[in-house]
């Protein structure tokens, strides 16, 4: 038999990206799968016949640069160009849709010349601020308990960074950190669609509304992403997400990394509080030096690890991780492609957007607090089937949304609630793109519930983990264990539970097994 | 109008619920909880000496704290422990459970046997110290100074077992000195003479049982007696009775406390503080800095605080020590500062007495490593004894001596002594 120096639980991107890096290093890396396709929750998945969409992650927006770079991912066919960059559009049901051109609305379109000027002037400060968050992405949360003299030195670059701000800058930058984004957009802005799609982009993946303290640092952290090398720029993958995964998945196997899918770890073998290998359910048992686990950190530390070999207050710090997801998915196979009232056919390609205003996404998210979906959803909706034919049969069109707020735990239950939810989505639909009902061959409306089932997320929340303030950083997945290490030794965390947290960014992954190589794990 | 009306209705239940939730919440209504013994506590409190355990209102003395410490030396003391917390943890589990919770290996501790032990927080720092009573294969009792079940309940995550808090439910006796085995022989409780140090039995009481075990906080034979409340009674009664002509006493904390500083035997919240009490992050302790690092087995299953026990000792992160002093003189130096050449303040005094058994000047201290760990010459208290108004400084040599002070062979006497 084989042995392995790592084995990585869980192939979705960032356990693929983990897998890979250690390979880079010299490590031979094992990967368990329990799915029988790896990529997690970015994959390209049939749903129905001849209509293929991207699972649950559908566009591209933050995968890290150093993930690029140390990859090599650009050799294995992942490149993109500023052509490639999607507009984001403001839909309207009575009157053109604003759009965002660029990367994040370098140009701005169908405002009016006041609008465009406060908003050059916004979009320079947000991405002036997530600039200085951004560096946080790549590396460790600062250890408190004893900090390194690189961890020190990188706080002291933040330090300097936000004094280059300037004082005026640096006072404001402190003053809106953990602001509300309805009250900074009123601040600054008058034109209630862009302000919807703000509102919108700052709370999507999270259980926050516009109004919510802290819910402008959603906006940042997708301000802190960046393609092509341009922050805020966002792309559809050709070949959908899956051809992402693809690519991570060559750089892993070229770097030696052995992958087995349908292959569902059980346990994490402890021997005095080390972590040892795996043991598979069908009772195999795999021996490494390091377990990387790129899966939901509460599965890992509560099911695969269990409370007997783990302190009480690190259980109760790990069951208490809030992850209650409140995004749908929804996979629609018509049989032409919509018609949006208002937007052009270059807006169809891009990133369609409903929330009419931030006071809308406020009120669509008023009910999820309560355990009821909202009646009248907001959504990002893509077509993919348009620049990609390969996706939809001739003719036809695949439309994959993210909808929210669709509440984990929808108090009637989402066998009852499921259908009325996929009604209100269609209502709201049909409002914007009139006639679309009458086009749909298939639809396939995945619930939070659906998608913890389907992808193994618990809570069906993306980011393995709400990502809030009081779940970032230094307290991801829980405070005191954020540096991908665990009170297991041998045994790493490097999924989306993990700093900097979801979205196909890699950037856990890449983060645990640079910890794993400093450490000589 | 509408409005009002209908509110109405709403409002009711709401009342209701609120004066049954105040009704059975009545306990601010009695400040200080009388135990199950308390009727015959009353009529023998001569003293009216009352201080506050646990919420309960146990007595500091009862008649005379000389001769009630003397009664645990010579004769036979009885002392309610009713105000102890204790839990009945119980179920297939109940064992994998306490070796993850405390520090000594559970799967070593037999039925029917004692040990003492103590339990950390993910940190390593001492939540408390107790016994341990194992009662059958699935079935503990686990009874502490201080409360802990949320805790307790957090770490039966994963664990099947059932964790109860029985203090109220079950009242204990602490039955101790030289006569007490005579006397629960007397009392009719045959086989008695079978139980070993830290051996437990049940034994028939009233129509139930009394779980006996010979332990005890004196470092003296003695016997700790459980039975439910409702039988407390009629075991108090049973025992004074039989040991009438054997000298039992019914005795209060004071005269406690000598015996067990005289056993060496630490109280927590006295001599070191629990992680949960501290308020200033020097103040907790790890066992090895209070002296129960022979509690701790790498070899065992996973148990709280282990790695960062382990990991304390393998950086040398241990600051502190407590060790037993054996002082200079006669005063005693409780709460006395203690030094290094005279001038270097490097511990605390944490309990300490004149012994009449040891015959020397005792305490028990905290010391800032390496002070009392490598470093034990030199080292001083400072004793401010009160005479009429005025402190009399009096700075006295202090000796780092082995606990117990003390060590008497009918402790542990096999069978146990008839006096």
């Amino acid at each position: 038999m084989t042995s392995f120096d790592a084995i990585v639980i869980g192939a979705g991107h960032n356990g693929l990206v983990a897998a890979a890096t250690l390979a880079k290093a010299g490590r031979k890396v094992l990967v368990l799968e329990a799915g029988s396709e790896v990529g997690g929750a970015a994959r390209t998945e049939e749903f129905a016949p001849g209509f293929r969409a991207s699972s649950i992650a559908h566009l591209l927006n933050r995968l890290h640069p150093d993930v690029v770079k140390t990859l090599e991912l650009e050799k294995h066919g992942l490149q993109f160009a500023r052509a490639d960059f999607m507009p984001s559009v403001a839909l309207s049901k009575d009157g053109p849709a604003l759009m965002l051109h660029g990367a994040y609305g370098e140009v701005l379109t169908s405002a009016s010349s006041s609008e465009q000027s406060a908003w050059k002037d916004l979009r320079a400060q947000l991405l002036r601020y997530a600039g200085i968050l951004k560096p946080f992405l790549s590396r460790r949360p600062p250890d408190l308990a004893g900090m390194s003299l690189m961890e020190t030195a990188g706080l002291g670059q933040t330090a300097l960074a936000l004094k280059k701000l300037g004082k005026e800058d640096m006072r404001d930058f402190l003053r809106v950190l953990l602001m509300n984004v309805a009250d900074l957009l009123d601040e600054q802005l008058e034109d209630i669609r862009l302000k919807g799609l703000l509102a919108f982009d700052a709370t999507l993946g999270s259980h926050l509304g516009p109004r919510s303290p802290t819910s402008l640092l959603g906006l940042y952290y997708r301000l802190a992403g960046e393609t092509g090398g341009a922050a805020g720029a966002q792309v559809l993958p050709q070949g959908g997400m899956g051809a992402v995964v693809a690519a991570i998945r060559a750089a892993a196997e070229k770097a030696g990394v052995t992958i087995r899918t349908s292959v569902t770890a059980a346990k994490i073998i402890v021997e005095q509080g080390r972590a040892v290998g795996v043991a598979l359910d069908t009772g195999e048992e795999l021996r490494a030096r390091t377990v990387v686990s790129a899966i939901n950190p509460a599965i890992t530390l509560l099911h695969l690890v269990g409370p007997r070999e783990i302190d009480t207050g690190f259980v109760r710090k790990v069951r208490n991780i809030r992850m209650k997801g409140d995004a749908a998915k929804l996979h629609l196979a018509l049989d032409r492609p919509p018609q949006f009232t208002g937007a052009d056919a270059a807006a169809h390609k891009g990133r369609l957007v409903i929330a009419p205003s931030p006071d809308h996404v406020e009120r669509a998210f008023n009910p999820c607090k309560y355990g009821e979906f909202s009646p009248e959803p907001v959504m990002e909706i893509t077509l993919p089937s348009l620049a990609d034919p390969s996706l939809a049969p001739d003719g036809a069109c695949v439309l994959s949304a993210v909808v929210q707020y669709a509440p984990y735990a929808l108090k009637e239950g989402w066998v009852a609630g499921k259908p009325k939810f996929l009604e209100a989505i269609m209502a709201r639909l049909e409002a914007y793109a009139p006639g679309i009902g009458k086009s749909i061959v298939h639809a396939e409306l995945l619930t939070p519930a659906d998608i913890e089932a389907r992808y193994r997320m618990p809570g069906g929340h993306w980011h393995h983990g709400e990502l809030q303030a009081d779940q970032m950083l230094i307290s991801r997945p829980v405070s005191g264990w954020s540096g991908y290490d665990t009170p297991l030794e041998g045994l790493f965390l490097a999924g989306a539970g993990s700093h900097p947290g979801g979205g196909v960014s890699g950037a856990p992954g890449l983060n645990a097994a640079r910890r794993i190589i400093a450490m000589r794990g | 109008m509408a409005q009002a009306t209908r509110k109405r209705p709403v409002a009711k239940t709401e009342d209701a619920a609120v004066s049954a939730r105040i009704a059975a919440q009545s306990h601010f209504r009695i400040l200080r909880l009388g135990t199950p013994f308390q009727p015959r506590l009353d009529a023998l409190a001569k003293t009216q000496d009352w201080y506050n355990w646990a919420g309960y209102r146990a007595p500091h003395s009862l008649w005379d704290e000389e001769l009630e410490y003397f009664a645990i030396r010579s004769q036979a003391a009885l002392f309610d422990i009713s105000p102890m917390t204790k839990y009945r943890i119980e179920g297939p589990d109940a064992e994998a459970f306490l070796d993850r919770v405390t520090l000594r290996d559970v799967t070593k501790l037999r039925p029917g046997r004692v040990h003492y032990t103590a339990w950390c927080d993910d940190e390593g720092f001492v939540l408390d110290d107790g016994t341990l009573f194992r009662l059958s294969p699935t079935r503990f009792r686990l009874c502490s100074q201080e409360r802990h079940l949320p805790w307790l309940l957090d770490s039966a995550i994963g664990f099947d077992v059932v964790v109860k808090e029985e203090t109220e439910a079950v009242a204990g006796l602490a039955l101790q000195g030289p006569t007490s085995f005579a006397v629960l022989r007397d009392a009719g409780f045959a086989g008695v003479e079978k139980l070993k140090i830290f051996d437990l039995a049940d034994f028939p009481h009233d129509g139930g049982t009394v779980t006996i075990s010979r332990t005890g906080f004196t470092g003296d034979l003695g016997y700790e007696l459980f039975v439910p409340s409702a039988k407390a009674l009629s075991l108090w009664d049973r025992l004074m009775t039989a040991g009438e002509l054997r000298g039992i006493r019914a005795i209060g904390y004071t005269a406690l406390n000598r015996a067990r500083l005289e056993a060496g035997l630490i109280v927590a919240n006295g001599d070191f503080t629990t992680a949960e009490h501290a308020i200033r992050a020097d103040r907790l302790r790890r066992p090895d800095e209070i002296g129960l690092g022979f509690m701790i087995d790498p070899e065992k299953a996973h148990f709280n605080g282990r790695r960062a026990i382990l990991q304390a000792r393998a950086r040398r992160k241990l600051r502190h020590v407590l060790v037993g002093l054996e002082v200079e003189g006669n005063i005693p130096a409780e709460h006395a500062i203690v030094y290094h050449k005279k001038h270097q303040e490097v511990g605390l005094v944490s309990a300490a007495m004149w012994s009449p058994m040891a015959k020397r000047n005792i305490a028990i201290a905290s010391l800032a490593r390496p002070y009392g760990d490598t470093v034990v010459e030199d080292l001083w208290v400072e004793i401010y004894a009160m005479r009429e108004l005025q402190y009399q400084k009096l700075m006295k040599r202090a000796k780092v001596v082995a606990r117990p002070f003390i060590k008497l062979d009918r402790r542990i006497a096999n069978p146990p002594a008839d006096f």
